[in-house]
């Protein structure tokens, strides 16, 4: 085989490029997503991910069911989302081809492992003919390579099993990629060293298979050209990769320390939530406390339970989970004890798509509950904002004394992208207070408003103030059970003002495009990249085109109505059948339109671009 | 944490809330409440310091009655509820006030979990054998044929006894007293709360309004020498007016003998709630009108890693081996890069 220098082969600029690595379920996709976004990141490019896995933990090999894939967007600029299309596909199977070969453009990079096009492998995908000799890929830029046999004769002499050494395979493909994108392999050398470090033989063969990967990149004719893409310019600062349950996690522990309370959670394991429990279940020397609950009530009822002895309580679920927690969140409302729920949303009803991404639980999150029942309702919008959403959730349950719902997504939960190390001496307190005895004289009144209609946080423990909370409906002022009518009445509308009142500390809206115009694009949530990407496309084109995006879901901010009423339309795209939509006519009787999709897969830009079009053609 | 050192020569009425018992006139759950204060008063139990947590069902209103500080919460999670509370707060004595249908029925899968996690709270299963807050149906203790409102024709559902449940759920002390049996039910309390772990109480408990004399046998002068036997720690179980009648161990059966006839006490069981296994404490859950006396007092006793304790212990574990967490540490570390 000739072979040349690198320093012969040309090295091309570019903004930015998406690369999805896919194969089977045990394939270790997802490992080398997340290690190729890791470097990315170091190398200073802006990153964001998209994993998509089935809920098949091994679904049959060699399947269309079992494809796991993870997408990666890299690039010299700020990005906000993983990208509609591929730039590089990196298939290790049939399977794997015929499921993701659509999103690859036209003349896109297409390296497949060869080897694992055997007849058998074929039949499972589908293929009548083998697509690699067939013509078929014509339109692709084609690199068929035998990564099995290279991967094995990489780390021949290691005395591994042909099973083992398959393993590495991954780390081949990495390798290449690496090379052809011109990124260290540093960071991923770095990695096997603490991930496989007790165990040599396995660490030594992911090193070879890697380098080998790379290698073949550098030393064979096959490639001709190497990809660049420049530092990003991101704010100075220092920074991390971060996903969105990670964040979350961390958020809840920096609103701990704050507020000066021990963190509380009780969770039962569901996807895709359950990242938050494992999270916070590594840092018990932070004094954080985790309960794997028996079921998804017995963790809703242990929060109510945590909270009203003082603790910082939390519960984190999806939606089948949180259907569960209803009576308990009810139970929260009616003692008006704060903690706050976190639902990770995947694709429903029932069971639905546990792996994948919706954003359809809004309304369970708004009217959920028996009786009369408001809470707050917050939504990041991208999986660093998760640090800061889980924090303004603790300062609001804690103000209001209230329980509060974060609707987090799969798709954040689980994508990541940089995030900017905060100086947590700088994080102001969130502050907190428990009354220590009885002001003036008579008994303690457990349901004695403040300013903010928020009822005193009396602990057990403190003498004197001894209180019984309930379920049944209490008496203003003193928290005793009461059935009178006007009392009920008089309570209904005070927990519903109460919640209100949130509003008043909620910064204006930010409005990115013309203060008044022709369209608003309105989103809210996991949705925010694709919706500013497609906004600010289509004003960069000369599109007349806004976009707010709502962190504050109930209650909506102030000037929320106000805003709307400056634009002739207002577009809401969301992955649901159009909950948000529901909510804005009602409240505002602005004829909003919608864009909706229930694939399970985000917004791409491009079919949101073409939305703006539709309105604004209108 | 303060306690009520000034007031530490309570009488039971200091532990009474100002709140009106509102059960109907003759149930049992007034005796229970009174036994309930006379034991708090006994032990001294500093009212800030305790917290009573209930579910859903006329035994479940119980917090409202007491002065302490108590949670009424939603049907059957009381022992979830309580396993928060405590897990967060260890220095609070808790009591979880439920009832059958609240413990067996809706709430049973965290019954059974609060047992076998051994939390350090007592839990009070008033059992009368019906719902009564719903107005009279049967529940999971009610016998077989049980004609109720929902069961005309005779319930089908075969009950479970709520100690066998306990015992198959690892419970470390497990209890039975009687509504009426008042010197018993104190004592029975107190043991509960002196116990280190989950304490299970069942108290026989009469509605006098949709299931009166569900446990006449049990309460009747006439009848009780023979249907109830009161479990000694050490001592054979003998019962009878006359104490004349015992119950003896043939093969894994119990039966009942009468004493003299070449019959002593030696030859009976000899109770002993201490045992690690808890078969002889699951012989004597078995034993049920008509064959057998039921027994009361203290079945099983037993040490047991505490798990609000474990859980505290991980957290101080944790500290002395990492040292106190340092947030912007924890921030900093794996892969950063830094942006000039």
């Amino acid at each position: 085989m000739a072979t040349s220098t690198s320093a012969a082969k040309s090295i091309v600029e570019l903004p930015a490029a998406t690369v999805r690595f896919c194969g089977d379920s045990g394939d270790g996709m997802q490992l080398a997503g997340t290690q190729m976004t890791n470097t990315s990141a170091l190398l200073g490019n802006d990153v964001a991910t998209f994993p998509d896995f089935p809920a098949e933990i091994r679904a049959p090999r060699g399947t269309r069911a079992g494809v796991s894939g993870y997408q990666i967007h890299f690039a010299s600029e700020e990005i906000f989302t993983p990208g509609d299309q591929l730039d590089a596909l990196v298939a290790m199977n049939p399977a794997a081809l015929v499921t993701n070969l659509s999103d690859l453009i036209s003349g896109g990079l297409l390296i497949v492992n060869s080897d694992a096009f055997d007849r058998n492998s074929l039949r499972l995908a589908g293929y009548g003919e083998n697509p690699l000799e067939d013509g078929s890929l014509a339109g692709y830029q084609l690199f068929p390579i035998e990564m099995t046999r290279l991967n094995r004769l990489a780390v021949e002499g290691l005395g591994l099993s042909t099973k083992e050494a398959d393993r590495c395979r991954n780390f081949y493909a990495m390798g290449l990629v690496y090379w052809l994108y011109d990124r260290s392999l540093e960071p991923t050398l770095h990695f096997i060293d603490e991930k496989f470090g007790k165990k040599a033989d396995v660490a030594e063969a992911n090193r070879r298979a890697l380098r080998a990967g790379y290698n073949y990149g550098e030393t064979t004719e096959a490639f001709v050209s190497q990809f660049r893409v420049a530092k990003a310019k991101l704010p100075a600062g220092t920074y991390r990769n971060m996903t969105g349950n990670q964040a979350i996690a961390y958020g809840l522990m920096a609103a701990a320390k704050r507020s000066g309370c021990d963190l509380f959670l009780a969770g039962y394991p569901i996807t895709p939530a359950s990242d938050i429990l494992h999270e916070l279940s590594r840092h018990k020397n932070f004094g954080v406390r985790t309960i794997q609950a028996e079921d998804e009530i017995a963790a809703v009822t242990a929060t109510i339970g945590a909270s009203f002895g003082g603790a910082m309580a939390v519960t984190c679920s999806s939606g089948p989970g949180i259907a569960l927690k209803a009576e308990g969140m009810g139970l929260a409302v009616m003692t008006e004890l704060p903690m706050i729920v976190i639902n990770v949303q995947r694709g429903g009803p029932s069971t639905g798509l546990p792996t994948k991404n919706e954003q359809a639980d809004l309304l369970q999150a708004m009217f959920g509950r028996n009786g009369e029942c408001p809470i707050p309702v917050l939504a990041p919008q991208s999986p660093a904002d998760c640090f800061e959403i889980a924090q303004e959730a603790w300062a609001i349950a804690t103000r209001y004394m209230t329980p509060v719902m974060i609707l987090s997504d799969g798709y954040i939960a689980n994508g990541a992208e940089p995030w900017q190390i905060p100086d947590v001496g700088q994080l102001p307190p969130i502050p907190v207070s428990h009354p220590e005895g009885i002001e003036g004289n008579g008994a303690f009144q457990p349901y004695q408003r403040d300013a903010r209609d928020a009822r005193p946080w009396a602990l057990p423990g403190t003498p004197g103030l001894m209180h019984r909370l309930g379920g049944l409906e209490k008496e203003d002022v003193t928290g005793n059970v009461s059935y009178d009518p006007v009392n009920h009445q008089h309570m209904v509308d005070l927990r519903a003002r109460k919640v209100r009142r949130v509003a008043d500390d909620l910064p204006p809206l930010e409005i990115a495009g013309p203060e008044q115009g022709r369209l608003l694009v309105l989103s809210w949530g996991g949705t925010y990249g694709a919706c500013s990407t497609a906004v600010r496309r289509a004003q960069n084109r000369g599109d007349s085109v806004a976009h707010v995006h709502l962190r504050y879901l109930h209650p909506f901010p102030k000037d929320l109505g106000e805003v709307l009423g400056r634009y002739e339309r207002v577009l809401i795209p969301e992955l649901n059948k159009g909950q948000l939509r529901m909510l804005v006519r009602a409240e505002y009787l602005v004829d909003a339109v919608g864009h909706n999709k229930v694939e399970g897969r985000p917004f791409f830009v491009g079919e949101l671009l073409e939305a703006i079009d539709r309105v604004l053609l209108s | 944490m303060t306690t009520d050192t000034a007031l530490n020569v309570l009488k039971p009425n200091d532990y009474a809330s100002d709140q009106d018992v509102r059960w109907c006139p003759g149930c049992g759950d007034y005796s229970i409440l009174a036994q309930m204060k006379k034991a708090l008063a006994e032990m001294e139990v500093p009212l800030a310091q305790t917290v009573f947590v209930s579910g859903i069902g006329c035994s479940s209103r119980f917090p409202y009655y007491v002065n302490t500080y108590g949670i009424h919460s939603i049907h059957g999670r009381a022992p979830a509820v309580a396993t928060g509370l405590k897990t967060a707060r260890p220095d609070l004595n808790v009591w979880v006030i439920t009832g059958d249908g609240d413990a067996l029925s809706i709430g049973g899968n965290h019954l059974m979990h609060t047992l076998r996690r051994n939390l350090d709270i007592n839990i009070v299963l008033f059992n009368n054998r019906i719902y009564g807050l719903t107005k009279g149906q049967y529940s999971p203790t009610s016998p077989l044929g049980k004609v109720t409102k929902s069961t005309p024709m005779g319930s089908v559902d075969n009950p479970v006894d709520p100690l066998t449940v306990a015992l198959g759920c690892e419970a470390t002390f497990v209890a039975r007293s009687i509504d009426v049996h008042t010197k018993h039910l104190i004592a029975t309390l107190k043991r509960a709360a002196a116990h280190k772990g989950t304490s299970f109480v069942e108290v026989y408990q009469n509605c006098n309004v949709f299931n009166d004399g569900a446990f006449k046998y049990a309460t009747d002068k006439g009848t009780k020498h023979d249907s109830v036997l009161e479990l000694v720690q050490g001592k054979p179980l003998v019962f009878g007016r006359d104490r004349d009648k015992g119950i003896r161990l043939n093969g894994l059966n119990p039966e009942v003998v009468e004493l003299g006839k070449g019959i002593s006490e030696d030859d009976l069981l000899f109770h002993d709630e201490k045992a690690e296994e808890p078969t002889l404490a699951y012989l004597l859950s078995r034993m049920m009108q008509p064959h057998f006396p039921e027994p009361i007092g203290v079945f099983r006793d037993i040490d047991a890693p505490v798990y609000d304790e474990l859980v505290n212990a991980q957290v101080a574990q944790a500290k002395d081996k990492q040292g106190e967490g340092d947030l912007q540490k924890l921030f900093e570390s794996g892969d950063t890069w830094t942006v000039e």
